[in-house]
């Protein structure tokens, strides 16, 4: 673009060395970007790239132990490496501002929202409290958040995520800065709610002329707000350019590597639907939380499940998409009776397994198994991986010689190495482990697998990876899945059926294609529309 | 290995471990070094520290060896210490087990009982359990115990608690583990080290009870005690100090240098803490 000008930020040749000891010797090596006034800048990786390090370098939020050792950062030609610390203070909050990933932390439970922003205008030298007032005021109305006149005094943990994410960015625009970092801003929100947010940061740069630098992991989100985009990966910049070229023409393999990684609906061959035996039948099911509750109050009631009814049968793929607290995850648990049913009927293979005890179902359950959607958590850190796995067997009056073979086929099967089998968990990374979780789940020949957001928590690459890993074992011992997502991409890759779960109910169901290319009830349609990336196809990008 | 390692940087904890290993060494040794009853009198009565040779910590009031009976109330404190100490672990285990891994009403009846027995001050108890069940080492040991596992059963149910919720612990649910087979095998291993820490304080707060016990002459008639020979000094205090000072130094070092070695165990187990310097 405007090439001659100074830009707003200059990252050169940045060096920030590890403590010696660690899988490689820098954080981030030897980085250049240029940020300029007016554009936004993405800067993508998977998780230990160093993506956010020059982030937190900038705004001085470097642990001890992590020292630049070479290169500068250049603040409108002002080298912040160099600065004085009393100089840096004025330039923090004053002309750069960063925005968190996690909202909820970043705030001050035990202040009100208005002593949060005034704060930190008061930091900077606004001594008016009428003034502070009233630009409180004006921000919060800015950022668009309903009724700032009331919201102005309520406490953090009062409001939603996609509202806490709002405040901070009022915060972060108090004293109008030139520069606007945002790491991950949008990771821990509901898609709805993270497009309101890029929305609500495309709109307040445009309108302020902000430089931004947007952190993410995620490739839709580039694709919606980027003018340019860096890339790194283990600390080093492998690609950088305009957002047009970067996703469109990927040069380095990495960045192919990535895109191609990014979920993405495929052109689905059509499988012939329901050829399989009916497995799963589930009717009117009901599950109601109670909470609080005196004898003066009445408890609160919250709907988890409400009325839900589907089938699914061997071979089939059924995924429940919802954001968070629309009981898709309730779903999952009530169907393997990790929690109790208040209603409704679940006839696996035929039978009602509602009404059986904890210890009638027991014999039943290795029909039915789970994979969990944290893999550092889902695995017991004091057993090794053969204990993990031959547990299951023994349980089910499996002799543990036999256990053991079976366990070792399955490592292979599910691509680790069978000396994986001695080890423990901690000595796996994130991928590697939800392998494991996997092979667990197989270990007693399940017919039904509900994952429950078992690829969230891994990168983009490792996610394709675990993706296809489900499918070709599916294909290979046609059992049916339930996959329980928030994100509609991976569904729409992977799933036979897609149900849309709001609010305890399934408000609509059917093939990918339909729910996606004519979406009948208001809330898919909005969900499909809040997709991040959705008019930039990855997979023409990489042919 | 790297446990260790963790364990050795904490000095104190070294300390405490070298302090234990001295009374340790002595309780197994003092048949061998005093062959002769502790009860026995063996010298002049009241003779001071270092006076006489054969008795370097003096006698008492009826010639008998203070340091014979340091040695063999060392036996007495340490067993009982131990023992009631391992008994308290597993009743509080085992109920806050049930408590925190059943919920619901199980728990509601199991943590009554447990304040019903935290609302009562745990010493009144414990002399009342002696004095009723005649004080020999069996009921000395039981009172100590039944007064010393509710805390245990509230930590461990606060374990099992927040264990339970945990993912791994549901996959053992649904591959069909039985509901203790999940407690031993999946939670207990888990909430192990508080449970090593709360318990090697334990045995401190043990050998102090165990010690007031006797003194208030509660002690076993049978087996000398460190709390007995103070409980034996208090009429002598001006005439003859070392018989009372000695065994309450023995008791001073013995207890702290097992909270030393709690202190240190809890550093080296507790993740949270690691690279917190001493």
């Amino acid at each position: 673009m405007n090439a001659p000008r100074t830009p707003l930020l200059r990252v050169e040749n940045l060096s920030i060395p590890l403590p010696t000891g660690l899988d490689r010797e820098f954080a981030v090596e030897n980085i250049s970007y240029d940020l300029h006034a007016g554009e936004i800048l993405c800067i993508v990786g998977e998780s230990g790239s160093g993506k956010s390090m020059t982030a937190n370098a900038i705004m001085g939020l470097l642990p001890d132990y992590l020292n630049p050792s070479g290169g500068k950062i250049l603040f409108r030609g002002k080298d912040l490496l160099t600065m004085r610390e009393s100089d840096l203070e004025q330039e923090r909050g004053r002309s750069m501002a960063m925005v968190f990933q996690e909202p909820l932390s970043a705030l001050n439970p035990l202040m009100k929202v208005r002593d949060q922003i005034a704060e930190v205008m008061e930091v900077h030298g606004e001594r008016n409290a009428e003034t502070r007032d009233r630009r409180v005021l004006d921000l919060l109305e800015y950022v668009g958040l309903p009724d700032p006149a009331n919201l102005r005094d309520a406490y953090p943990f009062r409001l939603s995520g996609g509202q806490r994410q709002r405040v901070m960015i009022a915060m972060a625009l108090a004293l109008e800065p030139a520069l606007l970092i945002a790491d991950e801003p949008t990771t821990a929100l509901d898609v709805t709610t993270q497009a309101q947010i890029l929305d609500l940061i495309r709109r307040i740069q445009k309108a302020k002329g902000m430089g931004v630098m947007f952190v993410t992991h995620d490739f839709g989100v580039v694709a919606d707000i980027a003018d340019r985009v860096v890339v790194m990966e283990r600390g080093i910049v492998v690609e950088q350019g305009l957002a047009e070229d970067v996703l469109n023409r990927p040069k380095h393999p990495y960045t192919r590597r990535l895109i191609a990684a990014v979920p993405h609906r495929e052109a689905h061959d059509a499988k012939a639907a329901a050829e399989g035996d009916l497995i799963l039948d589930v009717r009117n099911l009901r599950k109601t939380y109670r909470s609080g509750g005196g004898f003066f109050s009445r408890p609160r009631v919250v709907n988890a499940v409400n009325d839900i009814s589907f089938t699914l049968r061997r071979g089939e793929t059924l995924g429940v998409v919802g954001e968070s607290g629309s009981g898709k995850s309730t779903l999952g648990r009530c169907l393997l009776k990790l929690t109790e049913v208040d209603g409704g009927q679940v006839l696996f293979r035929g039978s009602d397994v509602v009404p059986l005890s904890a210890g009638a179902f027991r014999p039943l359950r290795r029909h039915m198994q789970m994979v969990f959607q944290d893999p550092f958590a889902s695995l017991n850190p004091r057993q090794t991986v053969g204990r993990i796995l031959t547990d299951g067997p023994v349980a089910n009056g499996v002799s543990y010689a036999d256990a053991e073979i079976k366990a070792r086929e399955l490592l292979a099967l599910v691509g680790l190495e069978t000396s994986a089998f001695d080890r423990y968990p901690q000595e796996f990374s994130g991928g590697q482990r939800q392998r494991v979780g996997i092979a667990r789940a197989l270990a007693l020949d399940p017919e039904l697998l509900v994952a429950d957001e078992s690829v969230s928590a891994l990168d983009v690459s490792v996610q394709a990876q675990v993706l296809e890993l489900l499918q070709d074992l599916q294909r290979k011992l046609n059992i049916a899945i339930i996959f329980i997502t928030h994100d509609l991409r991976i569904a729409a890759q992977i799933c036979d059926r897609i149900a849309v779960m709001y609010r305890g109910e399934i408000v609509e169901s059917g093939p990918p294609e339909q729910v996606f290319d004519a979406p009948q009830h208001a809330y898919t349609q909005r969900l499909i529309a809040a997709i991040p990336g959705l008019h930039w196809n990855p997979r023409l990008a990489v042919l | 290995m790297n446990f260790f390692k963790r364990y050795a940087r904490n000095y104190g904890a070294l300390i405490g471990l070298a302090i234990l290993f001295v009374v340790v060494v002595l309780a197994f040794a003092a048949p061998l070094i005093f062959p002769v009853s502790p009860w026995q009198s063996v010298g002049d009565p009241l003779l001071p520290p270092s006076e006489d040779p054969a008795f370097p910590f003096g006698t008492d009031m009826l010639g008998r060896d203070i340091a014979a009976g340091l040695a063999y109330g060392a036996r007495v404190s340490l067993l009982i210490g131990v023992i009631s100490t391992a008994v308290a672990v597993v009743i509080g285990v085992s109920i806050g087990a049930l408590a925190g891994f059943y919920g619901g009403r199980v728990d509601d009846l199991l943590m009554r009982f447990t304040e019903f027995f935290q609302t009562i001050p745990a010493f009144a108890m414990a002399v009342v359990l002696v004095a009723i069940f005649n004080p020999t080492i069996v009921s000395i040991t039981l009172a100590i115990a039944v007064v010393s596992w509710p805390p245990v059963a509230r930590l461990v149910r606060g374990e099992f608690l927040s264990l339970r919720s945990r993912e791994f612990v549901q996959a053992a649910v649904v591959i069909g583990q039985s509901g203790p087979r999940i407690m031993f095998t999946q939670i207990l291993p888990n909430a192990i080290s508080p449970i090593i820490v709360t318990a090697s304080l334990m045995v401190a707060t043990a050998i102090l009870t165990e010690s007031s016990l006797s003194f208030l002459g509660l002690g076993d008639r049978n087996m000398m005690s460190w709390g007995f020979m103070i409980g034996a000094a208090r009429t002598m205090l001006r005439e003859a100090w070392w018989m009372s000072v000695f065994p309450g130094v023995a008791i001073l070092l013995t207890v702290l240098a097992i909270n030393l070695i709690g202190e240190g165990l809890n550093d080296a187990m507790n993740p949270h803490l690691r690279g917190r310097k001493g």
